[in-house]
């Protein structure tokens, strides 16, 4: 859970880096919103009020056998850390990167580094295989032992649904609407094989194929036009103008 | 007729304290209750008998020297006055405001039996506005013992317990999960009822006596009990509060502009939702808000929805009588605009297209006798179903503790219904070591209760820590 100054809000931000050695976490995020475009102006050396993690429950990291990593978007970026993780319990991993267009995609290097193959794709087409459906022949043609899968809601949901009819197991990583991120205000509230169960808390990796993902959807979309505001105004009266982010 | 000695003057009135007026108050987040000047806080003072036996230090969680403390004020010692409360009591600008003084010390003022009982409350807060107002003074502490202790939670439990082991010479640092200090203090109870400031300062104060408070520290999952026990602390105290919400289990309860009562008040009080887009942190309320539960905690969400512009409908399973809120809450409330509606119970939310509750079916309920316990039952009446319409609905029927420490801490027993970690009288829990008090060891309960069991608790350590080799 990070928040930037004491106006600001809490948001989670998935972990995909870290040296122990030195002490530091890394975070990748999209600016999308106020706080994301805010963190987006922060220059080396500069703080923020709060970091507290990690929290929720650890990845389940062993041998499985062969392992489908799939990262889309920004999550590309911790899915790498399931990769390396899962390749050196002693997995095979396969590892699909997914993006919007060409020039969003990232890590490919590293991805080829620690896979056994590696798959592109994208929503317009313009690298690698168009949308999803590529999956569907690749598992009628290779068994997989399990899935992970990180990314948009959307693109998790869209993963499910393929890997279900061939009996994957299929782990998502979850970052709802959160405040405190410590199971106390139940907004990441999320229904799970039709129990209720707390995104912070009971997750962040939950069972796709059990996940009411429309629900999620709806739920994630709650505030929208608040943030949509707050984002606006932020740029409307000059962005980052606080002075922290200047030299 | 032969003349008889006059007798001391007794005003059976108490002094009223200024409140803000409803009209004026239900549209800010300001604080409702003004306080005493202080010719109300000498008059009030002069009302006290002084007992020799008094009563009122009986009814008290902490044992506050009242008697001594109304008489520091009667005399205008006022920096004495407040030192007499903090040798019991750290938080004096909270209890004067949070307490239910009427079901403690005032219920057992003698005054009480023939008019209205001494305001201690009220005297009390005096002195920590005085206090506030004057500069902060600290007390002695006692020798370095050498001696390390972590406390879980910077809550009222907590900051009772580092307050009193740290005036006692150890070495305290306090992990707090969110990143300011408080508690429910600061999540919880709203602006109005409690300023932030002034929770702020009680904080401030704990921290000046030598507590390291340590921000953003999830004990049980940044750190596990167990691994601050080997990281050389001598004791550990667990305060770590009831935050986990209950729902209804009702269908549609995930639609959106249904909240917890805990999103609903973190949101605005912590977050100050009240104030966006200045403050980062978004809450959409409707106008039509319902909110369901009878405590204190389903008071303070309805008052911050009316004074966010919606009409506000309490719904309550059982009947007025019931209510397990402060009486002055609920009063407080209704002059604001609250409308109640008792023996009611939700069945089912409906949503709109966009998945936001749009309207609810409830049912009617009726008490059944009362059980062993005295507490009476309700019981749904069959074909008595209604719908309301509601864009709001908020959900304040009770939280448990935190089950993030006991799932992390092999030996420490809790109760497996309730989630509460198992203590005995002093707070001494299944782990040699390891104490806990406040909400995480009886379930959601009062701030000052939560005092008394950290102040059990701290006096337990402090003789644990001394006969540990």
């Amino acid at each position: 859970m990070v928040i930037i100054h004491e106006k600001g809000e809490r948001v989670p931000l998935t972990i995909c880096g870290y040296n122990a050695k030195k002490g530091t976490v890394s975070f990748a995020f999209h600016e999308v919103g106020k706080t994301t475009k805010e963190l987006g102006c922060l220059n080396v050396g500069d703080c923020i009020m709060n970091v507290t993690g990690p929290l929720g429950n650890p990845s389940e990291i062993k041998k499985f056998g062969k392992v489908l990593c799939i990262g889309g978007s920004i999550m590309i970026a911790p899915i790498m850390l399931q990769v390396k993780a899962m390749k050196e319990a002693g997995n095979k991993v396969t590892t699909v990167l997914g993006c919007r267009s060409k020039e969003f995609l990232f890590m490919e290097k590293e991805a080829k580094a620690l896979s056994e193959k590696v798959y592109i794709a994208s929503d317009d087409g313009t690298i690698g295989n168009k949308g999803l459906d590529f999956l569907k022949a690749l598992l009628k043609k290779e068994k997989f032992d399990r899935c992970v899968v990180m990314g948009p809601v959307v693109m998790m949901k869209d993963v499910s649904e393929i890997t279900k009819p061939f009996n994957i197991p299929t782990i998502i990583t979850l970052t709802p609407i959160m405040i405190d991120g410590m199971g106390m205000c139940g907004v990441c509230r999320v229904t799970v094989g039709g129990k209720m169960l707390f995104g912070c808390v009971d997750g962040p990796e939950f069972d796709g194929h059990q996940t009411d993902f429309e629900e999620l959807i709806l739920r994630q979309r709650t505030m929208l036009p608040e943030e949509r505001v707050g984002s606006l105004l932020w740029e409307t009266s000059g962005g980052c103008k606080c002075g922290r982010n200047k030299a | 007729m032969a003349e008889t000695k006059p007798k001391p003057k007794l005003n059976k009135k108490a002094v009223e304290m200024n409140k803000q007026e409803p009209k004026v108050r239900a549209k800010n987040f300001k604080e409702v209750a003004l306080g005493y000047t202080e010719e109300q806080a000498q008059e009030e003072a002069s009302r006290c008998l002084q007992c020799p036996k008094p009563q009122c230090v009986t009814g008290c969680p902490v044992e506050v020297p009242i008697p001594e403390f109304i008489k520091c004020i009667r005399e205008k010692k006022y920096a004495e006055g407040i030192a007499t409360i903090k040798s019991k009591n750290a938080l004096p600008a909270v209890c004067g405001r949070v307490c239910p003084q009427e079901e403690q010390c005032q219920k057992k003022c003698v005054i009480g039996k023939m008019g209205d009982p001494v305001s201690i409350g009220r005297l009390e807060r005096f002195l920590a506005d005085w206090e506030r107002d004057n500069g902060y003074q600290l007390p002695p502490k006692a020798k370095p013992t050498g001696k390390k202790v972590a406390i879980v939670g910077a809550g009222p439990a907590g900051l009772t317990a580092a307050a009193d082991l740290v005036k006692l010479g150890h070495e305290i640092t306090m992990f707090e999960a969110l990143h300011v200090g408080g508690g429910v203090l600061s999540y919880g109870i709203p602006e109005f009822r409690l300023p932030k400031a002034m929770v702020q300062n009680e904080v401030n104060y704990v921290e000046k006596l030598g507590v390291d408070l340590r921000l953003g520290n999830l004990v049980g999952r940044t750190h596990t009990i167990p691994e601050l026990m080997k990281n050389g602390y001598d004791a550990v105290f667990i305060g770590s509060g009831a935050g986990l919400p209950q729902f209804t289990g009702c269908p549609g309860e995930n639609l959106g502009g249904i909240y917890s009562a805990n999103e609903f008040l973190i949101r605005v009080n912590l977050m100050k939702a009240f104030a966006f887009p200045e403050y980062d942190t978004p809450l959409r309320l409707g106008k039509h808000v319902v909110v369901i539960g009878g405590g204190n905690v389903a008071m303070d969400c309805a008052r911050c929805s009316m004074r966010l512009g919606a009409e506000v409908c309490l719904l309550y399973r059982r009947s007025r009588d019931e209510l397990p809120a402060r009486h002055e809450e609920i009063e407080n409330a209704e002059e604001e605009g609250l409308v109640c509606k008792f023996l009611a119970a939700p069945l089912e939310f409906y949503g709109d297209e966009k998945g936001w509750v749009k309207s609810m079916k409830c049912i009617a309920m009726e008490l059944t006798e009362p059980d062993e316990k005295g507490r009476r039952g309700v019981k749904k009446i069959p074909g008595s179903e209604f719908t309301m319409e509601v864009d709001t609905v908020i959900i304040a029927i009770g939280q448990t503790p935190n089950p993030i420490i006991q799932r992390t801490t092999d030996g420490l027993e809790s109760n497996p219904k309730h989630g509460t970690i198992n203590v005995d009288d002093v707070g001494k829990t299944s782990l040699d070591g390891v104490y806990a008090g406040g909400d995480v060891a009886t379930g959601a309960a009062t701030v000052i209760s939560a005092m008394g069991a950290g102040k059990r608790a701290a006096k337990a350590m402090h003789e644990y820590l001394m006969n540990k080799k």
